[in-house]
């Protein structure tokens, strides 16, 4: 498993891709956990953008990184997640642990 | 009722067919002309009950799990997913949401995707003979030239 990442003013940006399930999950997980870890960020912003798919396993590495980032004082921002990923992770109420980023907002203010 | 197509499809609890199941089952709904939510409310809902069979009811062991499709009149997709696994003892507490037996890997929130995603959920199970969960799910027919 080979995330892309990087550190920018103690902001973590991880891109997932591919497909989420459990079957690729555990793996994500744990090189997830790794880099914050390494680069203890005050900020971990996981990228969805290249995700094709997501089930409730994506759901559980959200949490995870959130636990993590707690220990750090630090937040987790989920960025430019597609339609399916985002109605999973509504489904479980994720917005109350971690800030879903919207892109439009993001245009504006930059 | 009489169904106007079925396919059955049966694969041992390896985690690489999770992907082969979801994808399998989308390609029989497409008969159905669904748009792109309601295929992809379909294959997570199918994601969370094969993985259900995977890591729960065959956890430490391999078994078999069977997939059954059927269309239904009116365009209703029903799925039947089975296994011969551990089984449960209490559905009611397994489906309630965040309820999971799997530690940190689980989010428990399998059941609940489900149900949301699905026109309808019935699970049924016994302890030591398996489990059986069964969806369905209407697919609205639009106009073709709108
Ligand atoms: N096919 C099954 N066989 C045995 N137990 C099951 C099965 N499906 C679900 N369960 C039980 O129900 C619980 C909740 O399932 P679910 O909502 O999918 O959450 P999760 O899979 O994240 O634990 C599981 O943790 C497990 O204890
Ligand atoms: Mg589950």
């Amino acid at each position: 498993m080979n995330l892309t990442s990087f550190l920018q003013d103690k902001h973590l940006t991880v891109a997932l891709r591919g497909e989420i399930d459990h079957h690729s999950a555990k793996d994500i997980m744990r090189v997830l956990g790794n880099k914050i870890d390494l680069y203890l960020p005050r900020v971990c912003v996981l990228d969805f953008r290249e995700v094709t798919f997501m089930d409730s396993s994506g759901i559980a590495i959200v949490i995870s990184c959130v636990r993590r980032m707690r220990q750090l004082r630090g937040e987790v921002v989920l960025r430019s997640v597609p339609p399916q990923p985002m109605k999973v992770l509504k489904a479980s109420g994720i917005e109350r642990i971690a800030t879903l980023e919207d892109e439009r907002s993001l245009v504006h203010e930059s | 009722m009489k169904a106007e197509n079925e396919m059955t499809l049966t694969f041992p609890s390896r985690s690489s067919n999770e992907s082969f199941a979801r994808a399998a089952v989308a390609c029989f709904a497409a008969q159905l002309d669904p748009n792109l939510e309601e295929l992809n409310d379909i294959k997570t809902a199918v994601s969370e009950a094969v993985t259900n069979c995977i890591v729960h009811a065959y956890r430490d062991c391999l078994g078999t799990v069977t997939i059954r499709c059927r269309i239904l009149p009116e365009s209703v997709l029903d799925i039947v997913i089975r296994d011969k696994g551990c089984g449960m003892e209490d559905v009611e507490k397994a489906r309630a949401p965040m309820y999971t037996t799997g530690g940190p890997e689980r989010s428990g929130m399998g059941f609940t995707i489900m149900e949301s995603f699905m026109t309808s959920l019935q699970v049924t199970s016994k302890p030591g003979r398996g489990t059986t969960v069964h969806m369905k799910r209407k697919i609205v027919q639009r106009r073709k030239n709108a």
